[in-house]
């Protein structure tokens, strides 16, 4: 009656992810691709502004109000565990 | 059997990047800074109230290891729709506790992180653990994790009431520094649930025309296993004149045929050297559950029966402000550096197939349900 999640579908992800993990932890560097923006031309994505997770209580807080009322969930970029309640 | 595949499959994965990172030497990155914050959060809306406090506190007792403790406590006030209908309102609480380490080494970083939700009819325990490693001149981090949640349900007054149900989650992450002003992120998360996956209070109704009011309730049957799968694209962009611009969009679907999507857009801007001001509208969508309807036909009326709401055809809106307000020196502790911050958040939910059973207009016909909820967030963060 239900459709179940391809595990196929869920594997092939996980697949590619590694794939790209691998490709990036063996270095883009052995395919001749050099890193473009330079240490020293980080200013500006090191400023606190761009943060993220620039208040990580406030944001676990909106994800604990939001994943009790919606069906989503998953990818935040957080560990996550679920919401805990009935 | 699959999902015991994937996640054997997934655990081997893990292990070989797990190595596979461990190996690389470079040169060192850096812990986040120390921290605390002493938060208060207030939601009220759709006749609930929940409020209360939560701490966090970060501490490196070195270069390479920092440990993290979280507190949170949830005072709850219900008089929901879905309760008022067949049940009367309640009181109770929840509280939660995190216990967190982080491991650098190089430019791995390690963490494992123990949380457990303790209310009067559920407990939640979980532990995650997390590797991201920076690579490709800094310009690239990859991250990697591993969840595994265990619940008691329980249900009050009904001391004969014990369920159990699981969680495992697995997830990865990349993230791309594209140009001096841009970053991205794709981030992907698989979820498998099994075991008791029910609200063990909310019923359905059906049409029953032996009674006066023309329908009649049942306890809601789930499935007892879900698979769903997300993921989630973000973008920061660093705007000419020192603000910052966010985007987010994350796609879901699971096996209960529930298909979401959310997009987010965020604005920070600074005024003065002292105050942060941040803007933000969230849309969030999703279809409904397979086994979803508002008023099945007569009892028993299929295998998998709900009526949650948060199963139904919705959408909500958010608009967001928040407010963070440097601290002068003459009221920071010490030689640490202090930040007091207000944020608000205003949510409108619109139910698509889900009616008010407690307005007029008839069994099946009752306008559609909607309301609208203040979520309110007041902390100080202490870095030193």
């Amino acid at each position: 009656m239900l459709k179940t999640l391809s595990p196929r579908i869920t594997a092939l992800s996980l697949n590619c992810i590694a794939l790209l993990s691998l490709m990036g932890l063996s270095g883009c560097t052995s395919m001749g691709i050099e890193p473009w923006v330079k240490p020293y031309e980080r200013q500006n994505l090191a400023d606190p502004i761009m943060r993220l997770n620039r208040h990580p209580s406030a944001s676990m807080h909106m994800a604990h109000v939001l994943e009790g009322r919606e069906s989503a969930r998953g990818a935040e970029g957080t560990g996550g565990g679920g919401c805990g309640c009935n | 059997m699959a999902v015991t595949n994937l996640i054997n499959k997934s655990v081997k994965l893990f292990a070989v990047l797990l190595v596979s990172m461990t190996c690389l030497s470079a040169q060192a990155a850096v812990l986040d800074p120390d921290r605390a914050d002493v938060l208060y959060h207030s939601y009220e809306g759709g006749g609930m109230t929940i409020d209360g406090p939560s701490v966090l506190l970060r501490k490196k007792t070195s270069e390479s290891v920092a440990f993290t403790a979280y507190y949170y406590l949830d005072s709850i006030s219900s008089a929901s729709v879905d309760v008022i209908s067949t049940a009367s309102a309640y009181t109770e609480k929840r509280n939660e506790g995190q216990l967190g380490v982080e491991y650098l080494h190089d430019k791995t970083l390690m963490s494992f992180n123990l949380r457990q939700s303790d209310e009067d009819d559920y407990l939640a325990q979980s532990f995650s653990i997390n590797v991201s490693q920076d690579t490709f001149g800094d310009l690239t981090n990859l991250s990697l994790g591993l969840s595994y949640g265990d619940n008691e349900i329980r249900r009050n007054g009904d001391d004969q009431f014990e369920e159990q149900s699981e969680q495992y989650r697995i997830r990865a992450g990349i993230n791309q520094v594209l140009t001096r002003n841009l970053t991205a992120s794709f981030n992907v998360e698989a979820i498998a649930d099994s075991g008791y996956l029910n609200n063990p209070y909310r019923t359905v109704r059906y049409i029953d025309n032996s009674v006066p009011s023309g329908v009649a309730y049942q306890a809601e049957v789930y499935p007892e296993t879900r698979n769903s799968f997300a993921a989630k694209f973000s973008a920061s962009y660093f705007l000419p004149y020192r603000a910052a611009l966010f985007f987010h969009y994350r796609h879901f679907t699971d096996s209960w045929e529930i298909t979401a999507s959310d997009v987010e857009l965020g604005y920070r801007h600074p005024l003065g050297d002292s105050i942060e001001l941040e803007f933000k509208v969230r849309y969030y969508q999703q279809s409904q559950a397979e086994f979803y309807s508002d008023l099945f036909p007569y009892r028993d009326a299929q295998n998998y029966l709900a009526r949650d709401k948060e199963l139904s055809d919705f959408s909500d809106i958010t608009y967001g402000i928040g407010i963070t307000y440097q601290l002068p020196a003459s009221v920071s502790f010490g030689d640490t550096r202090s930040e007091a911050s207000l944020q608000w958040d205003y949510i409108d939910f619109q139910y698509n197939n889900f009616r008010d059973p407690t307005a007029d207009g008839g069994v099946g016909n009752e306008p559609f349900y909607g309301f609208s909820a203040n979520v309110i967030r007041a902390f100080v963060s202490v870095y030193f």
